[in-house]
């Protein structure tokens, strides 16, 4: 029988980050994602699975406790909100540069700055274009329910360590804080240090017992190795762009119009889909899951056959940049978007995707 | 009388010349030689006869390049 | 004495370049502690036995590649993180042997929140703190740890409280901490001082295998490239003045 629990989207990744045999957490406290900390506080897993969790001095030093842990091939995260994934960029640029995996959160807020403690997506660009220092790309998954922020903890380990790269998922405030239904898988045992050592012993430091040593660093002084390396990680890159692009798409097939939004906007946007068709206006949603890689590919085709793309998003136009980018057409792409922590309601967003419709007549 | 006696082996090509083992010597065994090495140091060298194989001067080596032996001499 | 031959075999071997030492040649400009003190733990890891369940971390500054230099597995840390690494490092691998090294622009400047917190945490690990009072790898810049007057590119009139503040004397700082077991400063300007050294070294790496909480070893040393002068100029200028701001013993033994 399914085990099913009511919620916090802050609590399902806590939950889901034990459940999947997840060996380290570390974090620092900040709104509104402080649950995610609490809980596994709570939970005291270091009891039951062996997992370990601590609150650091920072999200600094969090980040660079993830950059160990994940050193040592064990699967380890963080998580935080916008000012504190700001103060990780120096450590996700040594992550990708040392090749390590790792699960990151962002439970967005709105800023710059302090900013506001209420949903955003004002992150968007620093998740998938500027994420820290160097050519770096993270992999960036989007949930946009409660059951998404636990089930992406376990997709976002399995890339991590597919591709020995640091995954990002970036959720926001209301789906950190809002409660749904969960299914919750049974508990996934950790892997042992044995294990580790058969699967990640070419890199992981684990002590050099019976090998020559393991290394964690990005430091490559000539130039030459270090461009040599450059393009080794471009060529992941590529790879992941090909094999990891994940969307969901509703009623495009006959489309004219599509909406396309990630997370809470995603949720938003199905409802002004809905309000459009009742008013016989055929609009489609499309949802990309993975921002980085994005369904570029996809959102081209599309634009071969519809009138327009509206994208909405809870920021000041950010992935609209990305849908022009995809779209080869010159088919009209906008934006609607909201910012300061204010979430757009579906009724100004139909009446922002009506303005639209009627712009191009 | 017994009489303790030491020598020294330096790998002149490890030797960066810092003279630091040169100044630890209670004895002055050693000198830095007027030659250099493939990197261009003059390295370390023994000078006289006076080692006891105190090891001050490979204890100080920061690159590990000295080697003592000592042998009691009857 | 005249006629008389040491014999090269092993019964008379005294001292020699510990295996646990790479082929490696070091990049440290010649004369620098670093070597010395690079050396000395290797020695200690291989005389305790502990080279295949040693992880340790070095920091950025001219000790970022001492990973080139002794044979168990590393990790490079980013600036001034390096205690935060071995934190979680150590908690997953509460098993190993953790430590750190650490010049003081890494762990007394940049790192000092990292450094702090993770001996007031009581993290089972060695940190090693390597202090020449100057950014050697950066070319001789001023350092928190900088002597009053002492010269640098970034204070070129000798430093002066009213700008740029005091000495910090870190070790000191950290002794206070309930998490920390051993503090102790020791210098490699001598033979004696880095025999001493040593036995402190080992000493503190005992303490971690035990989990004893944090054993901290503030090396004394000279940057002769930043300091502008002669090796043994700066082994002499250790003794005169760094020894004076930084004097040598245990600050903390319980």
């Amino acid at each position: 029988m399914e085990e099913i629990k009511l919620m916090k989207g802050n609590e399902a990744v806590a939950i889901a980050a034990v459940r999947s045999g997840c060996d380290g957490y570390f974090g620092y406290p900040i709104t509104p994602q402080s649950e995610i900390l609490e809980t596994l506080m709570a939970e005291k897993p270091w009891e039951t699975t062996g997992m370990i969790v601590l609150q650091a001095e920072s999200e600094v030093a969090s980040i660079n406790m993830v950059y160990g842990g994940a050193s040592c091939g064990k699967r380890v995260m963080t998580s935080s909100s916008s000012p504190g994934i700001s103060l990780m960029s120096e450590g996700l640029s040594y992550i990708a540069g040392a090749e390590l995996p790792c699960v990151i959160v962002n439970v967005q807020r709105g800023g710059p700055g302090l900013g506001t403690i209420q949903p955003s997506q004002g992150d968007y660009f620093q998740a998938v274009k500027a994420a820290g220092h160097g050519d770096f790309d993270l992999i960036v998954l989007a949930p946009s329910s409660v059951q998404e922020m636990y089930d992406f903890v376990y997709d976002a380990f399995d890339l991590a360590f597919k591709y020995r790269n640091p995954v990002l998922i970036l959720s926001d405030g209301a789906i950190g804080q809002m409660m749904e239904k969960v299914v919750i898988r049974p508990q996934t045992a950790r892997k042992t240090n044995d294990e580790i050592i058969e699967e990640c012993g070419s890199w992981a430091v684990t002590g050099k017992r019976g090998r020559t040593r393991n290394i964690s660093t990005s430091v490559e002084l000539d130039s030459v190795e270090q461009e040599k390396f450059n393009e080794k990680l471009q060529a992941k890159y590529k790879t992941i762009r090909e094999t990891e692009v994940r969307f969901e798409e509703i009623n495009c097939e006959d489309a004219d119009f599509v909406i396309v939004a990630y997370g809470l906007c995603a949720r938003i946007s199905s409802k002004v889909m809905e309000m459009g068709r009742e008013e016989g206006i055929k609009i489609g949603l499309l949802r990309p899951i993975t921002l980085l890689p994005f369904p570029t590919e996809r959102l081209n085709e599309l634009s071969k056959r519809v009138k327009g793309f509206l994208v909405v998003e809870m920021n000041a136009g950010q992935m609209v940049q990305d849908v022009r980018l995809s779209v080869t057409t010159d088919v009209p792409v906008e934006h609607y978007g909201r910012m300061g922590g204010i979430i757009p309601a579906p009724s100004e967003t139909f009446e922002a995707l009506k303005r639209f419709i009627n712009k191009l007549k | 009388m017994a009489k303790i006696k030491g020598v020294i082996i330096v790998d002149k090509e490890r030797c960066k010349g810092c003279d630091v083992c040169v100044s630890s010597c209670p004895f002055g065994v050693l000198e830095l030689s007027t030659m250099v090495n493939s990197k261009g140091y003059n390295y370390s060298q023994m000078v006289n006869e006076d080692c006891i194989g105190c090891a001050n001067c490979a204890v100080m080596c920061p690159d590990s390049c000295i080697t003592v032996y000592r042998q009691k001499q009857e | 004495m005249a006629g008389l031959k040491v014999e090269i075999k092993k019964e008379n071997l005294v001292y020699k370049r510990t295996e646990l030492l790479t082929d490696n040649t070091m990049h440290y400009c010649p004369g620098c502690s670093h070597g010395t003190i690079n050396k000395l733990v290797a020695e200690v890891v291989a005389e305790l036995g502990i080279e295949e369940s040693t992880i340790g971390i070095t920091p950025v500054g001219c000790s970022a590649f001492a990973y080139n230099y002794i044979d168990i597995d590393w990790i490079q840390a980013a600036h001034g993180r390096a205690c935060a690494v071995a934190s979680a490092v150590k908690r997953l691998h509460p098993e190993k042997m953790v430590f750190t090294y650490q010049g003081d622009g890494d762990l007394a400047a940049i790192g000092t929140g990292e450094s702090i917190h993770a001996c007031n945490r009581g993290e089972n690990i060695t940190i090693i703190y390597v202090n020449n009072a100057t950014y050697g790898m950066t070319g001789g810049q001023m350092s928190p740890t900088t002597l009053m007057g002492m010269k640098t590119t970034t204070s070129p009139q000798g430093r002066d409280s009213s700008l740029h503040g005091y000495p910090f004397k870190i070790a000191d700082m950290v002794a206070h901490l309930d998490g920390v077991s051993y503090v102790t400063r020791q210098s490699v300007h001598t033979a004696a001082a880095t025999r001493k050294a040593k036995k402190a070294l080992k000493k503190a790496f005992e303490k971690s295998l035990a989990n004893k909480g944090v054993s901290f070893i503030e090396f004394v040393a000279t940057c002769s490239s930043g300091w502008k002068m002669s090796p043994v100029a700066s082994n002499k200028w250790l003794e005169d003045n760094m020894l004076q701001a930084y004097p040598v013993g245990d600050l903390k033994d319980i």
